[in-house]
């Protein structure tokens, strides 16, 4: 190709800024429109009473944020043990060996499937067979199966960034291994670790396919975790398909987002903890 | 107790534990897989597969216009999204000032984040009317409308991983080829990308099995009307789409078909992956 560098340098130079500029401006554009018009309808009122139903959507979204909390109570108080403990035997204990390599490769796989193909594993065994019907329960189980590949992963990598001088000290001064994982490996890979727990709370909070089919939907107040219910994201679809109420369906939108921001502005400032005590800065 | 016992008891219950994981992993496979055997037998995979009716209460169960559509829609996001996304990371790797990184990095990454939901949401109050008046039919609910939102969903993702592997091509190659005369393009088209092309390859495989796995967004802007998406203005339904809007109410060998639609979604979704391991592996050799 004989193109005049000096040109296909100034048509590139011009491609890459327009991409660059058109991708942020998108980008800050859906996030601006969803904010300036959600933004107006977030009352106390909206808040603080349960929707109402109807064609015109009204009422706000209380039960949907205590379902909210429900479900990420209920995820998490399973998920964490579960996905920490596999992770830290994954890290400290698994020999390496064919099966020690198929767990890691089915980890790898499931992170990779669709969330709606969890939804009809969770329909399937949590409302249906287990008979826990549509519940916050339900969800809350599918979201396990949904969200633990990505925590053990973080979780094992976290660990796995802990210098291995470090156990090998703690080790060579008589400590069980036990002691060792308790003393060393897990204090200094605790923000990495809280990192990714928090991260799941964001998915738990941003999911909706998997849990339109395993919660049910139903807009009432919930009492327990045998509950059904309706999260904010899966609202935002009820309003949006099914009512007028694009305004309220926006305002929801709006909560979704502020959390989605408070979440990502914990993990950032965790995430530079982690690597400050890993470089022993504290 | 001695910590000597405490050390035993513990290492069973974490072994324990990751066993457990792992189970719930395979139960899921299998699960699904049985499911699927009434309808593999009683219909045939064929049957399913390349049938191109969709009447469940009349006993048809062909998914390939469901098939077609995810594909359509997903390769259509690609084409919007991937040279956006690579031009984004470039420009953000190498171009942009640093104080323009500084903001729109944490942005970017921001966005990977938020609930699909609200992008399809965006795409049904402004995309969808816009395709409306440039198509001048129907409501705007479309397959262009779905690769729209696909293709925004997948930037930031593309985008930033994409990123992360052009700042990880040691600063040497550049410099190497910016001191033997190459202009900053030149130094960025035949040193940075193809350095960093694993990763790109990574992040596009990322992005197109997030694509044809995502389903809210797009039960919100496709229209689900299973037929063929030959015309791009018009409605279709993707395999998730179906899922999600029929499950519910579905009983028996449509049940069963349901779980060979989440099936074809697995296996489609390990697919792009293989794909993306092979480009990877001969971009390594």
């Amino acid at each position: 190709m004989s193109f005049n560098p000096k040109l296909t340098q100034k048509l590139a130079w011009g491609f890459i800024w327009a991409a660059g500029i058109i991708t942020v401006l998108v980008l800050l554009f859906i996030i601006g429109y969803v904010l300036t018009k959600g933004m107006p309808a977030i009352s106390r009122e909206f808040l603080f009473t349960e929707p109402q139903g109807g064609l015109s959507g009204e009422g706000g979204i209380s039960s949907c944020i205590v379902s909210t909390l429900w479900l990420i109570a209920t995820t998490m108080v399973i998920l964490t043990p579960l996905g920490i403990g596999a992770a830290i035997y994954l890290a400290e204990y698994a020999p390496d060996n064919r099966f020690t390599h198929l767990i890691r490769y089915s980890v790898e796989l499931l992170a990779g499937v669709p969330s709606i193909v969890f939804g009809l594993f969770g329909f399937a065994v949590f409302v249906l067979a287990l008979h826990f019907s549509y519940s916050i329960l339900a969800g809350a189980l599918t979201l396990v199966c949904l969200l633990l590949p990505f925590l053990m992963r973080s979780t094992e990598e976290a660990m796995k960034a802990v210098p291995q001088s470090q156990r090998e000290a703690a080790l060579a001064l008589g400590a069980t291994k036990w002691q060792t994982i308790t003393h060393v490996s897990l204090p200094s890979a605790l923000p990495g670790i809280i990192t990714g727990v928090i991260l799941c709370i964001g998915g738990v909070v941003a999911e909706s396919a998997c849990l339109y089919v395993t919660m049910g939907g139903s807009s009432g107040m919930p009492t327990s975790f045998l509950s059904g219910g309706r999260t904010l994201a899966v609202h935002v679809f009820y309003l949006a398909m099914e009512t007028n109420a694009l305004d309220k369906a926006l305002a929801t939108g709006t909560v979704l987002i502020i959390l989605i921001l408070i979440i990502n502005f914990i993990t950032r400032r965790l995430s530079l903890r982690f690597q400050a005590k890993l470089r022993g800065e504290t | 107790m001695s910590r000597y016992f405490i050390d035993r008891i513990s290492r069973h219950i974490v072994s324990i534990f990751g066993i457990i994981a792992f189970l719930i992993l395979v139960l899921i496979f299998i699960f699904i897989l049985k499911e699927s055997l009434p309808a593999l037998q009683g219909i045939g995979i064929g049957d399913i597969l390349f049938g191109s009716k969709w009447y469940p209460s009349h006993e048809a169960f062909g998914i390939l216009t469901m098939l077609a559509g995810s594909v359509v829609a997903t390769l259509l996001a690609l084409v919007i999204s991937v040279p956006l996304a690579l031009g984004c990371a470039v420009f953000l790797a190498e171009v942009a000032p640093p104080r323009v990184r500084q903001i729109t990095r944490p942005a970017v990454e921001l966005l990977v984040g938020i609930p699909s939901v609200v992008y399809g949401l965006v795409g049904m109050i402004i995309l969808c009317p816009l395709i409306a008046r440039l198509s001048g039919t129907g409501s705007g609910s479309s397959v262009l409308a779905a690769a729209v939102v696909l293709a925004i969903m997948a930037l930031p993702t593309i985008s930033s991983i994409s990123e992360d592997s052009l700042h990880a091509v040691p600063a040497q190659y550049r410099e190497g080829a910016l001191a033997l005369g190459a202009t900053r393009w030149q130094t960025i088209h035949h040193v940075l990308l193809p350095s960093a092309r694993r990763g790109i390859t990574a992040a596009i495989v990322l992005g197109t099995g997030r694509a044809i796995g995502e389903t809210m967004a797009m039960v919100m802007v496709i229209g689900n009307s299973p037929i063929f998406p030959t015309n791009i203005f018009a409605p279709a339904r993707t395999l998730t789409g179906n899922i999600a809007v029929e499950i519910a109410s579905a009983t028996g060998m449509h049940e069963s078909v349901l779980f060979v639609t989440g099936l074809v979604l697995f296996i489609l979704v390990m697919l792009i992956n293989s794909i993306g391991l092979i480009a990877y592996r001969r971009q390594a050799s």
